[in-house]
């Protein structure tokens, strides 16, 4: 049952990882790669350990996906204005 | 086409000579020898039940300052390099909706609650200095992201984050200079209580605390550098 | 588990090839966090024994019997450090990205060239 689980994660996430590096769009690359910190955190749980499951899923798919999202934002912004 | 080549075969290179270590990890059965005596003596030691707070806050302390002062010099570098010496005309921001204005107000001090939660059971539940310093960071960037027109003071974000560096470094000399024969970062400077409670396991919560408010500090300085002179 | 880190390897493999391959200096950044995640999966997979639980004292696992029962709290440490480290070096990146961008106008990777002999 934890087997079945884990192989059904492992699959999502290989696929999450090849789209983030195939992608075009820089906006989904991004999104991806915080949905592999979430998946992993749940991984994390089921290896019995909470403290690392809790620090990957606030710092892995909250805070790097949002500094990503700041600087896509600086980058666009300087290209529109020139 | 060969540059396509070159990558396949650095890939393989990798690939095979990491297959060795994945065909030969057995799962272990004991517990090693260096985890044996963290296990054993942790709890009666330092008084604390969450035995991975012990092993970063006492035995492997050293490790806890050297990650302070790598997170200190990545702020210090993010907000060298996206420094803005010219004051840009400052654009009128838009004023958010109602519905994010009374959202955000009623929902920042309830998570600024918990985050102060987190790092102050640290030696008692999952948690600690560093999910708690995180979940500080993230209430402060709720305001930020929902209320365009908030500045955050830097010269009391600077205060706090000095002196919790200080502080902690404080409480780790203290360790050295108070009782004879402890080292530097002892945690069993102060009394060891009763196993189980708030106020137990020495020095523990107090240097947690303040690795609380440090980190926190830090990524909101992070985050206010990326986000400065925006529309 | 063995099957983790089997795909913590894979991780590694696919963020690897990633850093080689594309050629926008976010793409590049993004390669390396997933190597990140990767090796964090592998470290922490290797401190779990079977049909263990998490190290913490409370009701459920007693003070004496702590021994038998309770996973190797050593990689749970060294791998919340080094989640925290990859966040501060992952902001460093960026902000030399946009200085890079502010400076030439593009994130093409093969437009810096000064340093190429």
């Amino acid at each position: 049952m934890i087997t079945a689980i884990i192989i059904v994660l492992g699959v999502i996430m290989i696929v999450a990882a090849v789209l983030a590096v195939i992608q075009k769009s820089l906006l989904s690359a991004i999104i991806a790669a915080g949905a592999i910190s979430l998946l992993a955190s749940i991984i994390f749980i089921i290896l019995a350990a909470p403290d690392v499951a809790m620090t990957e899923a606030a710092i892995g798919s909250g805070l790097t996906t949002l500094v990503f999202l700041f600087t896509l934002n600086k980058i666009r912004k300087q290209d529109r204005h020139g | 086409m060969v540059k396509k080549f070159f990558v396949l075969i650095i890939l393989v290179f990798f690939a095979v000579m990491l297959l060795p270590f994945a065909q030969d990890v057995t799962p272990f059965k004991e517990l090693s020898q260096t985890a044996t005596k963290y296990v054993k003596d942790g709890p009666d030691e330092l008084g604390g039940a969450n035995l991975v707070t012990s092993v970063i806050v006492t035995y492997r302390g050293l490790d806890t300052l050297g990650e302070v002062t790598v997170l200190f010099i990545a702020t210090a570098g993010v907000g060298f390099f996206l420094r803005r010496e010219d004051k840009r005309k400052e654009k009128k921001k838009r004023e958010s909706s109602q519905i994010l204005q009374s959202g955000s107000a009623f929902l920042f001090p309830l998570i600024l609650m918990f985050g102060v939660y987190i790092f102050l059971h640290g030696h008692l539940s999952p948690g600690g200095g560093f999910q708690g310093g995180v979940v500080l960071a993230s209430a402060l960037v709720l305001l930020l992201l929902s209320r365009s027109a908030t500045k955050i003071n830097d010269t009391v974000l600077h205060l706090v984050e000095s002196l919790s560096g200080a502080s902690y470094i404080a409480i780790g000399v203290l360790g050295l200079v108070l009782v004879v024969g402890v080292g530097f970062l002892d945690t069993t400077i102060l009394d060891l209580g009763e196993f189980g409670r708030l106020l137990s396991a020495g020095a523990i919560p107090l240097i947690y605390s303040f690795i609380g408010l440090k980190v926190g500090a830090e990524l909101v300085g992070i985050i206010d550098n990326m986000r400065k002179d925006q529309s | 588990m063995t099957i983790i880190t089997i795909l913590g390897f894979i991780l590694v493999l696919i963020g690897l090839w990633g850093m080689l391959t594309q050629k926008n200096i976010i793409k590049i950044i993004i390669g390396f966090s997933i190597v990140d995640t990767g090796v964090h999966l592998i470290m922490v997979s290797i401190g779990n024994l079977k049909d263990r639980t998490a190290p913490i004292l409370d009701k459920a696992v007693d003070k004496t019997e702590a021994l038998t029962r309770v996973v190797d709290p050593i990689p749970s440490a060294l791998v919340l450090t080094a989640i925290v480290i990859g966040l501060a070096v992952t902001a460093l990146m960026l902000s030399y990205a946009i200085k890079l961008y502010e400076n030439k106008g593009t994130l093409d990777i093969s437009e810096f060239k000064e340093l190429k002999w």
